[in-house]
């Protein structure tokens, strides 16, 4: 752990730097291979939706003598339809009908209740009709698409349109990654994942903005310098904000662990375990995005702006100046008050690569 | 949640930090006292933690009346579901809408799940019947009629003994006026060819007697047991009240009851249905001018014109009580008018109406007349078992996960994990202490989502130290004594906090608006949890971090503080103040 500690006090000092902005079309590339996968998966496998999407039953019946083959016999006898039988953590059977509706859901019931011999009233069921996970659907896009205009414009007024953009392509990014790992994996599409994956909205945001808040901070007055241009100041921006981000990642994921583990390990499959392995999917890919994609995606936005492309070249014209006399980079310090700061000697190709 | 650009500067919580302890502590106090002193001291728990059963119903809109579902219909259909369900003999259940088009019922563990699905799904049933005898609510002490309906075996008898079934019956009636005519309303009312229950008209009954000996056993049987069901019918009774008219079809006679007065009950035997809800095209409670009363007033459709016009015709000519028709309204007469004309288009109520009650007819009636239908979209019935299964997990969940965070927070902050922790111990007893009082304040509901919804919230609350923390160690690098680095630090970690909570905020909303069900209760969590991430954060753990600087184990950077500026590679101190906006280090390098 300390060792983190150790790489946050280096990074601050600039020691260590990774350079996420110049390597951006490595991780373009990896990110649009990884959404062009996800799309094809979901566009051949589909997504495996569960009974919520489709209507049916889950009668999760206590522990009883019964095995699960047996089980799912009575089951599929009793309905009339296929049904998946899951042996739970604590004894108990999770019986999956598909395509029943609620009227007939209820007579199934009555009979694995005879079949299995326990009481009706200790069968705990979840009946769904065909058109409420649609509704749920629906509703999940619709909070969405307000979603992501609101935070557009409220990102757009607190920082900047640019960024704004950028928040909202790793937001998007996130979300297909997430749906295309359920589709590639098979992992069951439930409510629960809905919800899962609607908390990602917020969650992925969180790393983003905080990158986002030091960037808007370190460029506040980059026209007045000659020193770094944008994409350095932002590729300093995610360094210095990198143990936040791994911190925050870290402490959030535990949680959703802890509920992963719990959900699974315990009660089997339900609405705990749905909710955190969408949750520990999309925070992962969150936390990606805003180092990855996010901010370098501001650099390129910004480095198209008249002024920021205008301090490029001056910037380039000074170090090209500088190297032709030989003079250390860092004597070209033109920032009124700022205490010397003796650091390694740039590399020049990171500045470089910027000019494309 | 204020914008992110207030920069007032770092003086607001240093001078006094005692004062923003003393009003958290306060003001959990206070929450805390309350809960004791409301007597809900846990949570209340959702049907899928406590046991029972959810049902959501969605109103379907018929083609050409989508705008039937709107807010003034649903919540006349909420109060109709809710007397439903609660007729069932269940208080706690409880009916609300979700979203536009949605109402959740839940119905706690140990009713009678089945009949409350059947009950709740349903359409509420607005029927116009003609009134074929009314009693005071209560059962006649000797119900001396039944005994000889029942000890007659052949079916011939049947006719005389339903006959004294209805005399018993008509107790507090007016006696009918007429052999004939009594026998012609109730035949009318009965319609099916069965045998009429009068002992005059017994030439219509012999023929079916002999005729068919299969079917006229039955229909007496149900003859005969409606009027026992009449005379034994205790309407003063909620249970029997609510089970008097249900699951009768329109075509077939019924018993129900009605409140004539506030709490005074009425039985009544009415015929089959001739006007339905859907013939009714509107209806409103009015104040008459003329005669300075409140009346409701009728529309209509033209279906329904031509059958009202009919069934009035007929019951003009009755004598009291046969010329009345109820309203019945899901098996209970919400009022009985007597008919004094043939009436077609438009008919109007008179009677012992206030602006309330006629009001609450006209929308009765007008709701009957909507085509709002439901349709089940999920039952959710979860044994008690089940529920405490998953609440124990959700628990353990929680537990680990804070366990976790808390065992990171310590590792890598050493000391300053104290405050972390003391930070999210106030956080959690806010928490739970306010989901306690919303119970039975909003009527929130812990549900697994809404667990999960806190479980998740640890990692953002602990992200809002993070950021604090960093933002210290930050200054410290810069060769700062922790005071100062504590004030300065604040001013930017607030900004980001304030930032990224809001966006944490926005998407909870923004989920709990437009979302309905499971989504709603953990869109809900997760919004409160992060109001009391920046509650806390504001008065607690920056306050708490200005007293702390003070002392001289964080002070003086112990190793095990966190704040070890050695160990964070701190600069040497600082000469004069720097900018804050200037880049602090050389060009990244690649690693």
């Amino acid at each position: 752990m300390s060792k983190l500690g150790d790489l946050g006090a280096r990074l601050h000092r600039g020691e260590v730097g990774y350079d996420f902005i110049g390597n951006r079309k490595i991780w373009y590339g990896l990110s649009i291979l990884i959404t062009i996968t996800a799309i094809v998966a979901l566009a051949v496998r589909g997504l495996n939706m569960g009974i919520e999407f489709q209507g049916g039953a889950v009668f999760t019946t206590p522990k009883s003598e019964v095995s699960v083959s047996q089980a799912q016999e009575y089951a599929e006898e009793a309905s009339g339809h296929d049904a998946i039988v899951q042996q739970l953590g604590n004894g108990s059977l999770r019986i999956q009908v598909g395509g029943l509706d609620t009227a007939q859901s209820d007579q199934v019931r009555e009979e694995l209740a005879k079949d299995l011999n326990v009481p009706e009233d200790k069968i705990a069921a979840e009946l769904v009709g065909p058109s409420w996970g649609e509704q749920i659907a629906t509703k999940a896009w619709t909070g969405l698409g307000i979603f992501m205009i609101l935070v557009v414009i409220y990102l757009a007024i607190a920082f900047e349109w640019r960024m704004a953009v950028a928040a909202l392509i790793a937001l998007i990014h996130d979300l297909t990654i997430t749906v295309g790992i359920y589709s590639l994996v098979g992992f069951e599409v439930t409510v629960g994942t809905v919800i899962g994956l609607l908390t990602i909205l917020g969650y992925s945001l969180y790393d983003t903005v905080v990158v986002f808040d030091s960037l808007k901070e370190q460029t506040k007055d980059i026209t007045k310098q000659t020193r770094f241009t944008y994409s350095e100041l932002a590729n300093r921006s995610i360094n210095g904000t990198l143990v936040r981000s791994i911190n925050t990642t870290v402490v959030a994921l535990l949680p959703v662990a802890g509920l992963l583990f719990i959900g699974g390990g315990v009660l089997g499959a339900g609405m705990l375990n749905d909710i955190s392995l969408s949750l520990f999917v999309g925070l992962a890919a969150g936390a990606y995005s805003s180092i990855f994609i996010a901010t370098p995606l501001v650099a390129d936005l910004k480095e198209r702006e008249p002024s920021i492309k205008a301090l490029k070249k001056r910037i380039m014209v000074k170090r090209a100046a500088a190297a032709a006399k030989g003079e250390p980079l860092d004597a070209a310090d033109d920032l009124p008050g700022e205490a010397a700061v003796v650091g390694p000697r740039a590399s020049r190709h990171g500045a470089q690569e910027h000019r494309g | 949640m204020a914008a992110p650009k207030k920069g007032r500067g770092a003086a607001g919580g240093q001078s006094r930090p005692g004062r923003a302890l003393a009003f958290i502590l306060i003001a959990m106090v206070a929450l805390t006292g309350g809960m004791f002193w409301s007597g809900h001291t846990t949570p209340r728990l959702g049907i899928d933690l406590a046991g029972g059963t959810s049902i959501t119903l969605k109103a379907k809109a018929e083609p050409g009346q989508e705008s039937a579902v709107n807010e003034t219909n649903m919540n006349t259909a909420v109060g109709i579901i809710e007397r439903r369900v609660n007729g069932l003999g269940v208080s706690e259940a409880e009916v609300q809408t979700q979203g536009r088009e949605n109402i959740m019922v839940n119905i706690p563990r140990g009713t009678n799940e089945k009949q409350a699905r059947e009950q709740v799904g349903t359409t509420a049933q607005l029927y116009f019947r003609p009134v074929l005898t009314v009693a005071d609510g209560a059962p006649p002490a000797a119900p001396s009629a039944t005994p000889s309906g029942s000890a007659s075996g052949t079916p011939s008898a049947k006719p005389s003994s339903s006959a004294s079934g209805a005399s018993v019956g008509e107790k507090s009636a007016t006696p009918t006026a007429t052999a004939t005519t009594q026998g012609r309303a109730v035949s009318e009312a009965l319609k099916a060819p069965s045998p009429t229950p009068t002992a005059s008209s017994s030439t219509s009954a012999k023929p079916q007697a002999t005729g068919t000996p299969q079917a006229t056993p039955s229909a007496d049987a149900a003859t005969v047991a409606l009027q026992q069901k009449f005379a034994t019918l205790n309407c003063l009774d909620p249970k029997q009240r609510a089970a008097a008219g249900q699951g009768v079809k329109p075509t077939e006679p019924t018993v129900a009851c009605g409140e004539d007065n506030p709490g005074v009950w009425a039985k009544y035997l009415l015929g089959p249905a001739e006007v339905e809800g859907k013939d009714v095209d509107d209806a409103k409670g009015q104040f008459d001018q003329q005669r300075g009363m409140w009346i409701v007033t009728m529309d209509f459709t033209d279906e329904g014109s031509k059958k009202f016009q009919s069934i009035t015709g007929k019951l003009s000519q009755q004598a009291d009580p046969q010329n009345r028709f109820a309203i019945v309204l899901d098996g209970q007469v919400v009022s009985a008018p007597s008919v004094r004309q043939t009436l077609s288009a438009s008919a109007e109520i008179s009677g012992n109406f206030n602006q309330e009650s006629a009001q609450d007819l006209g929308n009765i009636l007008s709701y009957g007349a909507l085509p709002l239908t439901f349709e089940t979209q999920s039952v959710d019935t979860v044994t008690a078992a089940l529920g405490g299964d998953q609440l124990e997990a959700g628990l353990i969940a929680g537990a680990i996960g804070l366990a976790l965070v808390i065992i990171y927070l310590v590792a890598y902050y050493r000391g300053l994990s104290l405050v972390a922790i003391l930070s999210l111990g106030v956080s959690a007893v806010l928490t739970y202490v306010i989901m306690a009082l919303l119970g039975p304040a909003i009527g929130f509901a812990l549900n697994l989502p809404a667990v999960c919804g806190a479980i998740v919230a640890i990692g953002i609350t602990a992200d809002s130290f993070i950021v604090y923390f960093e933002r210290i160690r930050d200054e410290l690098r810069e060769g700062r004594t922790l005071r100062p680095a504590v004030e300065r630090a604040w001013p930017r970690a607030r900004r980001t906090i304030m930032v990224s909570d809001f966006v944490s905020f926005l998407a909870a909303a923004v989920l709990f608006i437009v979302t309905v069900g499971k989504v709603q209760g953990f869109a809900f969590t997760l919004g409160l949890t992060t109001l009391l991430d920046i509650v806390v954060v504001f008065l607690f753990t920056k306050p708490i971090m200005t007293m702390l600087a003070k002392t001289k184990f964080f002070g003086n950077g112990h190793p095990w503080s966190g704040l070890d500026p050695k160990r964070l590679g701190a600069k040497p101190p600082l000469r004069r103040t720097r900018r804050a906006t200037a880049p602090a280090a050389a060009d990244p390098k690649e690693a």
